[in-house]
């Protein structure tokens, strides 16, 4: 039950803040979003789990009540956590109090409502990464979005009621799309399962249960939903060309928005992509590999041009999320141990590093009010912690060694470099590589031309170091990103224990 | 304690309001003035909540009857069972949250008594309708509702658009009766019985032409009282034209009690086979009219200007959705109890979170703000508690998952699905599509515009507090109504089993 209490302390939470006064509700919010941090390192120093929750592995924590039955099919209120869900449960947990303190400084209205609602997404966060019933997961995934469209749509810059739609339309078309492709299989399963719990469906697929439906085959209904899924999920992560909504939203929200919107809802898409289409439908993934990978190839190389073309910091930070995104579908396409179980490395060690980068462009715009190149420079002698941060956090996006980003690309690559699956492998890796030179160049050349040299930019604020509370987060998210570095091997090695299942599910064909 | 008095206990709710109108009634005589506003407002709530209580007590106690089946009374012209019930529990929610909210709505009217008796003894009709296992029962119980419902509508004498809705929606409802009740005539002429279940075991050699005639005038009469196409263009005037809260009643409860009609005597006057063998397949009518209703519903909602109107073709958008109930059956279809039981959820799910909005709408007249989307604008800053409760019933009515429209919904296409109808289910996604378009308009006009001149939210002066207790009761009701579905989904599907 422990899982149900730290969702329940957040949906409370979110309720207690709602009511609170605005004076104390980002502190009050601070405190109670510490709850679920702190269980969840309970539940990470208490984890024993082996294998993958949806291919007959070990679930930690779980709980299984059944909610209601229809037509046959019963639907539960069932969660658990396996090697793939723990570390992204964590990183919510960990990113939520992070980006409420550096909301402190930006919002000043309506506070009681805005931290409710990031309780509010926490907790259905939260039931994302730990539901395994598919309409459970469902109601999570959905409700997601809700708090995120008021927080764009009410705390956002100039053009948020356009970006909040866009976002809100975008998603809610992909997830019908996705509902839609996800019912089919259900229904060709048929009698064979009788429940909605993705373990029983997974297995039910594995075991070649899919059956005629309406006059259409089983191999054909299958590819169709792969796709319904993969483009349903495509725009969530987003990969190219789905991913114009996330810029739009990623500039009119207020940072701390943007923290939890690259943290966290990015990998909403990703953890998905694996749960469902890589998981469950593996040949159908092997089929359209090339494809995949090359789309994912495209994601990287031209988000990362997109950003170099890019004069605004936020804009160049939330581009840059599209190229690492394709990093990420690389990793799961080539159905290697070390490439899904990077790839969700990945998802956390991005998580964290561009959370940390939407934070140190918000606390640098807290001061100068602009997030232009051409308006900045030499922010260093003003800011210097800040900037030495920013820059820490940009060396962890280029890969350098020893940090998070470093470890989650490295073993993408060594995975796809031997991918048996996936023809001509070495060229989409080569390819994909070649992203991270782009990376370094426009994140060196933002940076040069706004944190080096001399101090010029037109103001009448007094530009000076930041406040305490707005640099501990980052400092924080630093230190996790140089210990995820060191040591990848505290989340590597649960993962690769839930990843290994996966790869074995796909026929190597060809 | 069921087995001492049958007749009588299950009776009960539908007897509780027929009390509660007369105890109104009696209140009226005591203190004939606007004074007993509040007193007639507390005894209808108590009253109706009563009923409420009663049919939940009687389905949740396993059953009218020890054996847990139907009780017949009256020569069974009556038959209580668990599907009378759960419609009744649906009209006694719905009156309650009309009845409290009323309360603020007329606070400045001479005689508010004629409103809340009028609604209490249109809940008896509906009430009795549920029962009714008669087609004469079914036609007085019709009138029953019907009646208080012209003059509810034209309720605001001094208000051109409420008597003319009012008026408008007489006629086609005397027009839509008289056609009903011709094909009463008609069916009693091909079987020789009025009894529901007499008319499915007649012999009609010969005579099922005048059967399906009778049959066909009769979805005429379903038509009218769901507020579906071809007998729904009194709705949106009616709906525009009366108060929010008649609005509320009408598109909500007597839009169930028409259901009720519907499910109970199409399947047991008509059963399945003999609508196949004889050749009156009723169930591909109302295919023909979900498809159409749900359709011309949405669209033509998509297009207004008027938050009311809007939710009036919403109505008839879920009339649409809940006719899926009788219309995607065939004869030993796998679900055909599911599909019913599913539509009766929905119209559950969809009685409190219709009246909820319409009694937002409610509140929005009580201010003085407008009609339009764009007066709506930026209401959130000055009530902020209101507007996230709308935006509940808004999310929901578009069946986005975190609220129970999401449940509702869902099982009924996918028990459409499970009948084999895709193609219903189909039109009813892409309908559910649209209708996140106009239903999200609002909440971006709640939350995410600015009020047009700062002083556009100095309208909202007061806060009702009755009017603000139902909405809030009524959101609440939607969202818990999503972990609490089980028990709902399967008492109706129960309910529904029966019926094949």
């Amino acid at each position: 039950m422990i899982l149900e209490a730290l969702m329940a302390a957040a949906f409370v939470g979110a309720l207690t803040v709602f009511l609170a006064p605005d004076e104390w509700a980002g502190r009050l919010s601070f405190a109670i979003s510490l709850i679920p941090f702190v269980g969840s390192l309970y539940l990470w120093s208490g984890f024993e789990a082996g294998g993958n929750a949806l291919l007959g592995g070990e679930i930690a924590y779980a709980t299984q009540i059944e909610w209601l039955e229809v037509g046959g099919r019963s639907v539960s209120w069932f969660v658990g956590l396996d090697g793939i869900s723990l570390p992204l449960f964590v990183l919510t947990t960990f990113l939520v109090p992070l980006a409420i303190v550096s909301a402190w400084t930006p919002v000043d209205s309506r506070q009681s409502q805005f931290y409710g609602l990031m309780l509010f997404m926490e907790a259905n966060l939260l039931g994302v990464f730990a539901a395994l019933d598919f309409f459970l997961w469902f109601v999570f995934w959905e409700a997601v979005l809700v708090p995120m469209y008021f927080l764009i749509g009410i705390w956002g810059g100039p053009r948020r009621k356009y970006a909040a739609i866009k976002f809100f339309v975008y998603t809610n078309a992909a997830s019908l799309l996705m509902f839609i492709g996800f019912m089919s299989l259900v229904f060709a399963l048929g009698d064979s399962v009788s429940s909605f719990a993705l373990p029983e469906i997974a297995q039910a697929i594995a075991a070649g249960d899919l059956g005629t439906w309406f006059g259409i085959a089983p191999d054909r209904l299958a590819l169709f939903a792969f796709l319904a899924m993969f483009l349903g999920f495509a725009v969530k992560v987003p990969i190219v060309p789905f991913h114009t909504w996330l810029p739009d939203a990623h500039v009119q929200a207020p940072t701390p928005a943007s923290v939890l919107l690259a943290g966290v809802l990015l990998k909403m898409g990703t953890y998905a992509l694996l749960r469902f289409n890589f998981t469950m439908l593996p040949d159908q993934a092997s089929m359209l590999a090339v494809p995949i990978a090359a789309i994912a190839v495209i994601s990287v190389i031209y988000g990362a041009m997109l950003a170099l073309a890019q004069k605004d910091l936020k804009r160049i930070v939330a581009y840059s999320s599209v190229s690492s995104m394709g990093y990420v579908i690389l990793g799961l396409i080539v159905f290697t141990e070390y490439g899904v179980g990077g790839a969700t490395f990945q998802m956390v060690a991005h998580g964290l590093i561009s959370g940390l980068m939407f934070m140190a462009v918000g606390v640098i715009y807290n001061t100068t009010h602009t997030r232009m190149i051409g308006d900045m420079g030499g922010m260093a002698d003003r800011m210097p912690v800040t900037v030495g941060i920013l820059v820490a956090g940009a060396f962890g996006y280029m890969g350098l060694p020893l940090m998070a980003g470093f470890a989650g690309e490295f073993f993408i690559f060594v995975g796809s470099l031997s991918a048996p699956s996936l023809p001509y492998a070495p060229v989409f890796t080569a390819l994909a590589m070649f992203g991270i030179v782009i990376v370094a160049g426009y994140l060196l050349s933002a940076m040069q031309s706004t944190l080096f040299g001399p101090f010029e930019l037109e103001t009448d604020y007094d530009v000076g170091p930041a406040p305490f509370h707005d640099v501990a987060p980052l400092a924080v998210l630093l230190v996790a990103i140089i210990v995820l570095g060191v040591a990848p091997d505290i989340f590597f090695e649960m993962i690769r224990d839930a990843a290994l299942p996966v790869v074995e599910g796909v026929t190597i064909n060809g | 304690m069921v087995n001492g008095l049958p007749g009588v206990t299950a009776l009960l709710p539908a007897l509780l309001l027929a009390v509660t109108g007369l105890a109104l009634l009696l209140v009226d005589t005591v203190r004939p003035d606007a004074r007993s506003n509040t007193s007639m407002a507390v005894v209808g709530a108590i009253g109706s909540l009563a009923a409420l209580a009663a049919s939940v007590w009687l389905t949740a106690s396993g059953g009218v009857s020890p054996d847990g089946g139907a009780v017949l009374l009256f020569a069974d012209a009556v038959k209580v069972d668990t599907l009378s019930l759960f419609f009744t529990a649906i009209f006694a929610s719905v009156t309650a949250l009309v009845l409290v909210a009323a309360h603020d709505y007329f606070h400045d009217h001479d005689n508010p008594a004629a409103f809340y008796s009028l609604v209490t003894f249109a809940a008896t009709g509906m009430a009795l309708l549920a029962v009714a296992n008669s087609l004469a029962v079914v036609f007085v119980a019709l009138e029953m509702v019907s009646l208080p419902s012209y003059v509810l509508v034209a309720y605001l004498k001094q208000n051109r658009g409420s008597v003319e809705a009012g008026l408008k929606y007489f006629l086609v409802g005397a027009l839509s009766s008289a056609i009903f009740l011709f094909g009463i005539s008609l069916v009693y002429a091909a079987t020789g019985s009025l009894i529901l279940a007499d008319i499915a075991s007649a012999s009609i050699d010969g005579l099922a032409g005048v059967l399906g005639v009778g049959v066909v005038m009769m979805i005429g009469g379903v038509a009218f009282k769901t507020a579906s196409v071809p007998f729904h263009f009194w709705a949106p005037e009616a709906y525009e034209g009366a108060p929010a809260p008649v609005s509320a009643f009408l598109s909500s409860a007597s839009k169930a009690a028409g259901f009720v009609v519907a499910f109970r005597v199409f399947t047991e006057a008509f059963p399945l086979e003999m609508a196949a063998s004889a050749n009156v397949d009723w169930m591909l009518a109302f295919a023909i009219l979900a498809a159409v209703t749900m359709t011309l519903g949405n669209f033509a909602a998509a297009v207004q200007e008027e938050v009311k109107r809007m939710l009036a073709y919403s109505s008839i958008g879920h009339a649409g959705y809940a006719l899926i109930g009788v219309a995607a059956l065939t004869v030993d279809g796998p679900a055909n109890g599911t599909v019913m039981g599913a539509a009766m959820a929905h119209l559950l799910v969809y009685g409190f979170m219709n009246t909820g909005a319409f009694l937002f709408v409610a509140m929005a007249e009580r201010w003085g703000v407008g009609r339009t989307f764009a007066d709506y604008a930026g209401l959130w800053r000055r009530a902020p508690v209101a507007s996230v409760a709308m935006a509940v019933f808004m999310f929901s009515l578009a069946g986005l998952p975190p609220f129970a429209g999401f449940f509702s919904k869902y099982f009924l296409f996918q028990a459409a699905i499970d009948n084999g109808f895709l193609w219903l289910a189909g039109l009813g996604a892409i309908n559910s599509v649209v209708s996140l378009y106009y239903y999200s308009r609002v909440v971006k006009a709640l939350f995410l515009d600015d009020p047009a001149s700062p002083s556009a939210l100095d309208a909202i002066d007061v806060r009702p507090t009755a009017l603000y207790a139902a909405v809030i009761f009524a959101a609440v009701a939607t969202v818990l109504l999503l972990p609490g579905f089980g028990p709902v989904i399967e008492t109706a599907e129960a309910a529904a089993s029966a019926l094949f």
